[in-house]
């Protein structure tokens, strides 16, 4: 049984621990507002840039340039891993970079090659013990304070770069979607060639307004595609960013209660032993005077 | 009193200007226009200069873009733009340093089609810095 000393040594450890919890959670809480207000305030951008790609998409005739339709092949795929830079997080790292290697496990096993682009600190930490010879290039935002179209730009012409070079036919990037506090998606989302889904649509609106294009409809699709790349890429470090905070947020609350359950206990048997020696002691008076 | 109209900017950080304008000038890349109540559906990229806004009421506005897109349709003018910020407080000096990497970027382009386009978006900033200084 530990000592008296001991125990209160213990009791003011985690209620040292529990202030920092605490105080990371009040953090992370007001980080995580600013957080989704970016990523609330970058939407009507990606809307309307999807809008405008499916309308245009539906007016260019024959084949789109090559980071929309491919380069005809599937055989190398490149996962662009979206993490934070710092842990304690819970589990919010370690759930992306699962994903991540479900999909490559999931790809392989269809004879395909993938390869990886680490974006933020955690990912390449995870990754490069056994996936450093697949790991192309890698990205960190450390000294970044707030993620902006300069971050998703640079790193939007990293991508291409690499398509041009040829280096893979498919990208796609992992990140998480924020829900809410509590809960946040990993999700792999392709963004090279561009996923049209929405094109159907469009193609009934485009009919519908007589539009000029000017320069020619393929001339602008030139010059959208690579900007809606960098959109997507801004939308998953937005997302990212607020998840991060969410469960961090969600991670230092569970700790902060579990350090609160802790000091309640070694507080019961604090008092307990306590007892026991103030009880020890008069017994011992006691049956001193008794025996006079 | 002309007509007025939709007017929304959008950078990619956030939804910059929604506003009832009855006017805006477009610095597209095949020559500036002026977009106006029930202007034909148009969509043109655009080149780095200032786009002129003059609200339903209220004095002229001018704004400094980076490129992008505009969209004109039934329902108004959409600008995407890649930057975007009020042309009095532009920083010169950010301006400055990307003339000179465009001018890095012609100096490095191989091929004559990739210099001509390197070329291309320098003299557009220069334009710009020049309708900016003037």
């Amino acid at each position: 049984m530990a000592s008296l000393k001991d125990l209160r040594n213990r009791i003011a450890s985690v209620k040292s621990t529990q202030k920092i919890t605490k105080a990371m959670q009040m953090v992370a809480a007001a980080k995580l507002r600013r957080a989704e207000e970016a990523a609330a305030a970058a939407r009507p951008y990606a809307d309307r840039m999807a809008a405008v790609l499916a309308n245009i998409a539906g007016a260019v005739e024959g084949d789109g340039p090559p980071l929309m339709v491919g380069t005809g092949k599937d055989e190398t795929h490149l996962l662009v891993v979206f993490t934070a830079e710092r842990g304690l997080a819970g589990g919010f790292n370690a759930s992306i970079v699962k994903l991540a290697r479900q999909r490559q496990r999931q790809l392989e096993a269809e004879g395909k090659t993938v390869k990886f682009l680490a974006v933020g600190k955690k990912a390449w930490d995870m990754m490069r013990r056994d996936l450093s010879g697949k790991i192309v290039d890698r990205v960190d935002f450390r000294d970044v304070k707030q993620i902006g179209f300069t971050e998703a730009d640079m790193l939007g012409e990293r991508v291409m770069e690499l398509f041009a070079k040829g280096e893979f036919d498919v990208c796609s990037i992992v990140y998480s979607e924020f829900q809410n506090v509590i809960t946040q998606v990993p999700t792999a989302q392709q963004i090279i060639p561009a996923d049209l889904s929405g094109a159907g649509e469009a193609e009934e609106k485009g009919a519908a307004s007589v539009y000029e294009y000017e320069p020619e409809p393929a001339a602008i699709l030139d010059a959208l595609i690579p900007r809606n790349i960098k959109v997507q890429i801004l939308h998953a470090m937005l997302e990212n960013a607020a998840s991060e905070q969410g469960a961090r947020m969600s991670a230092m609350d569970n700790a902060t209660r579990n350090a609160g359950d802790m000091i309640d206990k070694l507080s019961i048997s604090y008092n307990r032993q306590r007892q026991a020696q103030i009880t020890t002691e008069l017994v011992e008076i006691i049956s001193g005077a008794e025996a006079l | 009193m002309a007509d007025s109209f939709q007017f929304e900017l959008v950078s990619p950080e956030k939804l910059l200007m929604s506003e009832t304008v009855t006017a805006v000038s477009v610095p597209g890349s095949e020559g500036f226009f002026t977009v106006m109540a029930k202007h034909a559906p148009v969509m043109t990229t655009i080149k780095p200069g200032i786009v002129l806004v003059t609200p339903e009421s209220g004095a002229e506005q001018r704004i400094f873009v980076r490129g992008g897109f505009a969209d004109v349709n039934e329902n108004g003018l959409t600008l995407l733009a890649e930057h975007a910020e009020p042309a009095d407080e532009v920083d010169m000096a950010a301006l400055d340093q990307s003339i000179k990497d465009a001018e890095e970027d012609v100096a490095d382009a191989e091929g004559v089609e990739a210099k001509a386009k390197a070329q291309h978006a320098l003299d557009q900033l220069r334009e710009a810095r020049a309708g900016l200084a003037g």
